[in-house]
């Protein structure tokens, strides 16, 4: 472990749960820094300037929530959430607020690796000023965001402009899950007024053009009652563990 | 020490007097013979020192006569503001009791406690003020004159010739706490009164011509001493009683008094309370409806009302009865009530009529057996009380015209009897035919008239000399005399036949009236049905305007019944139904209390308190003078009272039910949701436990065999949770479920990818219609019920069979299913599946779950508007078909922008 290791702030209040995320991170080569309220964590993000935060957000002082609010002002550092199922609505005020993307409790280590990999992926390519990838490759799927051309096995498909305005926000956000919210405001604009089922009849007509199996899908995943994520690696077993 | 040990009953009564004793206010009463004696300036100084003891003491009245050394006392004292009221142009000041109330001293002093209030005030008479004071606990000291008290009423009118309209009801000074008699020498009192310290110069000259003569005072002040007597010693009696609370005069006395219209019936009252009170008996007062007829039958019964009410306030127990004789009424009810002694007043009767006749006194006498009766003589002092002659003569016009043809009639038939040469005696015979007719058909009053114009027409037409009235033969006179007589008699008997036939008629029909009340109330349940039908019944009984009040669970009384009645707009009918409910008593018009209401309002008294209020304006504005009907009022009242409170307790006791099931409900999932918790837990422990001991002497193989079973424990656990979070909220009943429009693919590609993992390696079909509407669902709700029937599937079916995921639309409704390839349901599951805590009987031990999963299925379907059913595929396995309705068609999403993204 050196201090080139990437520094994890750890924002949870269940000693059990800080201990197996402390031991499983350093194993993969991370620092950790550990914090039990919403006060005690703003001190270690604005001190130590860890490169991510994991934030639980049910804590005894406060809504986490308002932490992500409050580290936005000034950070664009990626932040994930830790919640329980149940807790759509505060999963998708997290998100709204700026969070970078939520994992449900209980989580594997697995699953938790890859959420953190992919906003620390994330996170390093803005700061670098990297520009984004123009073109996304998926599965089998090739998204070229600058030419707006999508094809499937090599095969070109044709979108309206919609269907491709959302599979360029959910590519841009590669395996970062997009509420409906922020796909409404991205492709709509900031002043539409459209229901969700806009987005999710958009997406179900996308799926039938672009997954193999609409009705079991590998790359555009639902996360019930929160929003979409476009997957990279299709099948969840090596998620996990 | 005597042998008898005190009686736990009883000294639990005992308790629980003392205890409404306590959150009741005190009342003492300074006592005294005659105005001037010092009741005032004796209260006020003990109330200086009271003050000067540091107790919280108001003024609420104080009259000071203009006596400077009471005006002297009052200085110093925290004196309410008194009312003004306007009576006949003047205003007067009177005691403010809302003012009092709302102040709450401790101690109040209002003086004059037998005062009548000005119209207007809302009790009629000051004690009734008093008494409410008491009630709210508030301690009062007032005053009181030897004169005022009613059961001595009479005694004193005897002694000085002045009949005093103040009276207060003994009842009142019996619930006295504290009893101070203030005495002072007649002579001191005259010279007094002469030195002007009593009344004015000219007021004290009057006084001392009336009043104030010595020999007045001095027979006052006896019986006030006497009075102080019997209080001492009622006092010592308790004193002995609470010591040993045995009742050392347990007496069986019980003392029945009878009642009639005459003003001497008051006196008898009284003289039997004073009986009573001496004798430490209870009494009951008696009035008996013989069924008397005529133009005073009612007014008298009016007055004998009032008798009876008088007896009431005194303390008796009141009773109507109806009866033919009197004294035989008076004699049953005495036997079945027990009681021991009768007291009636001497008959005031013509000798020859007692001779005649005998008297109720002699009849009493003769028949009474072991009870003695007692008799008072009614000497009547008191004028009676004027009473409204009302009803118009009982016999109309019409009556006697049709007596007059009974009598043309039988004119006519005599003649064709004389016709016939019939004799005379015959011909009487007919007339007193008619004459019965006559009195059977239309009373007394034309039955008389009837015998009398008989006579008349028997002797015109059928005496010699005919068709004048003179008579030839002397013997005539006594053929007039009696069939006169005759027909006198006939017609009493049969009119008193009559009219107690009426009477009891008109009981019948209230008993009637009654019984057909209870029925429908019982027969009903919810207060808006109860509160309607009451309130029908009432009128239909009554006749009037009604309106109904209801206590509602808050406390607050609501109106319940007569919305828009005249008698809701007017304001002090509503602060009249808000007293009575607040106080349980009587009130409103016809009443001492709020009299000016326009309605009389009696309390809806249950078992366990008021309920609320009923108003009453019958069309006969003075029906409720009568105190039957009252009686019958009240008795409405409290099956309207007990109907109410019976609705109440059936909803109290469904509540309850409710509440054992859930408190079942819960437990049985603890005790199923323990036993599927502890299982994991133990092997999540025992795994771990075992890796952190012997993680070195284990083999790789083993360890990892450890670590994946601590995995799954886990995810099992996390499943139970999900599920368990699921149920409480749908069970709870207050699910707030998130429908918005869902395509169906989405929801059910969710779903299998949540389960990814455990279906890895598992083959899944989904057949979906090409043409499926948005559903308007609870997606994670919806999300759950697939997880949940695509979890059973697969621990229900071999790992290498596959399973079908299928949605189709059936044109009013989407259909989802999920089919496996398992062994299926056992016959006569299907339907028991979806229970809570079922777990399939074919299940094997290792693979049974807790029996939520379809109990939840079937509680999102329906929270869905939907339903879920399981059977057995005829090709082998289980289909479990879940069917939402199609009720709104789903919006429309357009695109309005086509043209493709591609350039």
């Amino acid at each position: 472990m050196s201090l080139s290791d990437p520094l994890i702030a750890i924002i949870e209040d269940e000693t059990p749960i800080r201990r197996f995320l402390r031991a499983s991170l350093s194993v993969e080569g991370f620092r950790v820094i550990e914090a039990t309220t919403i006060e005690e964590g703003l001190r270690v993000v604005t001190q130590q300037m860890p490169a991510l935060v994991l934030l639980d957000l049910g804590l005894p002082d406060g809504d986490g929530i308002d932490l992500v609010r409050q580290i936005r002002e000034w950070s664009a550092l990626p932040i994930v959430v830790i919640s329980a199922r149940g807790q759509e609505d505060s999963k998708i005020a997290a998100l709204d607020a700026g969070a970078d993307d939520y994992l449900t409790k209980p989580f594997g280590v697995g699953e938790l690796l890859a959420r953190m990999r992919v906003a620390l992926r994330h996170s390093a390519r803005s700061l670098a000023g990297e520009p984004a990838d123009v073109v996304v490759a998926v599965g089998d799927l090739k998204i070229d965001l600058e030419r707006h051309v999508v094809s499937k096995s090599e095969q070109e498909v044709k979108l309206t402009k919609i269907e491709f305005d959302l599979l360029a926000v959910l590519a841009r956000n590669l395996e970062k899950v997009v509420t409906h919210r922020q796909l409404l405001k991205e492709v709509w604009g900031p002043h539409a007024v459209h229901e969700p089922h806009y987005v999710r009849v958009f997406m179900a007509n996308l799926r039938k053009k672009l997954e193999n199996n609409p009705s079991r899908p590998e790359l555009l995943i639902t996360e019930q009652g929160v929003g979409y994520r476009l997957r990279e690696r299709p099948g969840g077993q090596d998620l996990r563990n | 020490m005597n042998g008898e040990r005190p009686n736990p009953d009883s000294l639990l009564a005992r308790v629980v007097e003392e205890e409404i004793r306590a959150k009741r206010g005190k009342l003492r009463i300074f006592f005294g013979y005659a105005a001037g004696v010092g009741k005032t300036f004796a209260m006020l100084s003990a109330a200086q020192r009271e003050k000067t003891a540091g107790v919280e003491v108001v003024v609420g009245y104080v009259e000071p006569h203009g006596r400077p050394e009471t005006e002297a006392l009052l200085e110093g004292l925290e004196a309410l503001p008194t009312r003004a009221m306007p009576y006949r142009g003047v205003t007067l000041r009177e005691f403010d009791l809302d003012g009092a109330l709302q102040r709450h001293p401790e101690l109040i002093l209002v003086d004059e406690l037998a005062h009548t209030n000005v119209e207007g005030s809302r009790h009629a008479k000051r004690w009734q003020d008093v008494e409410e004071l008491l009630e709210a606990g508030i301690d009062v000291w007032t005053t009181l004159n030897v004169q005022h008290i009613e059961s001595l009423n009479n005694v004193i009118a005897q002694i000085t010739g002045i009949i005093i309209r103040e009276t207060l009801p003994d009842a009142v000074l019996e619930r006295t706490d504290e009893f101070e008699l203030i005495d002072l020498t007649p002579e001191e009192l005259v010279e007094r009164l002469q030195a002007g310290k009593i009344y004015l110069p000219q007021q004290a000259a009057r006084a001392l011509q009336n009043f104030f003569l010595k020999g007045n005072l001095v027979a006052l002040r006896e019986l006030s001493l006497r009075q102080a007597a019997h209080r001492l010693h009622r006092d010592v009696e308790e004193a002995r009683y609470e010591r040993s609370a045995i009742t050392p005069w347990l007496t069986s006395e019980r003392l029945l008094v009878c009642v009639g219209p005459s003003p001497s019936s008051a006196h008898i009252v009284r003289s039997t309370k004073r009986l009573a009170v001496s004798l430490g008996a209870e009494w009951l007062a008696v009035a008996v409806n013989v069924g008397a007829e005529g133009a005073d039958a009612e007014r008298n019964w009016e007055l004998t009302g009032r008798n009876l009410r008088l007896a009431e306030n005194l303390g008796a127990e009141t009773h109507t009865l109806i009866g033919r004789s009197v004294a035989d009424t008076l004699l049953e009810f005495a036997h079945e009530r027990n009681a021991s002694k009768i007291v009636v007043g001497k008959t005031a009767m013509p000798w020859w009529k007692r001779q005649f006749f005998g008297t109720i006194v002699d009849e009493l006498l003769k028949k009474a057996g072991e009870i003695d009766v007692y008799v008072v003589s009614g000497s009547a002092t008191e004028a009676p009380p004027n009473v409204k002659q009302r009803s118009r003569s009982t016999y109309s016009w019409r009556d006697y015209l049709l007596a007059g043809s009974v009598v043309a009639a039988c004119g006519l038939l005599g003649w064709a009897a004389y016709f016939f040469a019939l004799e005379e005696a015959n011909i009487v015979m007919i007339f007193l035919a008619g004459v019965a007719l006559v009195a059977t058909r239309w009373g007394r009053g034309p039955a008389i008239a009837a015998a009398i114009a008989s006579v008349m027409l028997f002797d015109f037409c059928f005496v010699p000399p005919y068709f004048t009235f003179a008579v030839s033969d002397t013997e005539y006179v006594i053929t007039f005399i009696v069939m006169l007589g005759i027909g006198l008699l006939i017609s009493g008997l049969a009119s008193r036949q009559r009219s107690q036939l009426r009477a009891s008629q008109r009981q019948e029909h209230r008993t009637g009236q009654l019984f057909r009340m209870t029925r429908q109330l019982s027969e009903l349940s919810g207060t808006e049905f109860l509160v309607r039908t009451a309130a029908r019944q009432i009128v239909e009984i009554f006749s009037g305007e009604v309106v109904l009040y209801v206590r509602e669970t808050d406390g607050t009384l609501s109106l319940r019944h007569g919305e828009g009645s005249a008698l809701v707009e007017q304001e002090i009918n509503r602060d009249v139904a808000r007293w009575v409910a607040d106080n349980g008593k009587i009130a409103g018009a016809q009443t001492d209390t709020l009299p000016n209401a326009t309605a009389l309002f009696v309390p809806l008294i249950g078992s366990r308190g008021t309920v609320g209020a009923m108003g009453v304006r019958p069309k006969d504005a003075h029906r409720f003078l009568d105190p039957d009907q009252l009686r019958l009022l009240e008795t409405c009242a409290s099956l309207i009272a007990l109907s109410l409170e019976r609705d109440e307790s059936i909803l109290q006791a469904h509540s309850a039910q409710l509440q054992i099931e859930t408190e079942k409900l819960r437990n049985s999932l603890l005790s199923a949701v323990s036993h599927d918790i502890r299982t994991p837990l133990a092997s999540i422990a025992g795994a771990s436990s075992t890796l952190a001991t012997a993680s070195d002497s284990l083999s790789a193989e083993t360890r990892a065999d450890l670590l994946a079973s601590i995995n799954e424990e886990a995810e099992r656990l996390s499943r139970l949770v999900e599920n368990l979070l699921h149920m409480t909220r749908l069970s709870s009943g207050k699910v707030e479920t998130d429908r918005q429009w869902h395509p169906v693919d989405e929801i059910i590609g969710s779903a299998l990818t949540r389960m990814e993992r455990q279906l890895a390696g598992r083959e899944i079909e989904t057949h979906l219609d090409e043409q499926l509407p948005l559903v308007h669902v609870d997606s994670i709700l919806m999300e759950q019920l697939l997880v949940n029937l695509i979890d059973n599937a697969t621990k229900y079916s071999p790992e290498d069979s596959t399973i079908e995921v299928s949605a189709s639309n059936s044109g009013t409704s989407i259909v989802f299913e999920v089919a496996d390839h398992g062994r299926g349901f056992e016959a006569g599951d299907e339907q028991l599946v979806f229970d809570l805590f079922y777990r399939g009987s074919s299940a094997k031990p290792d693979q049974r779950g807790t029996g939520i999963g379809l109990a939840i299925c079937r509680a999102i379907a329906e929270v869905h508007g939907g339903k879920i059913e399981a059977q057995n595929r005829p090709d082998g396995g289980a289909v479990v078909r879940v069917t939402l309705p199609c009720t709104e068609a789903p919006p429309q999403v357009v695109e309005r922008n086509m043209e493709s993204a591609a350039p």
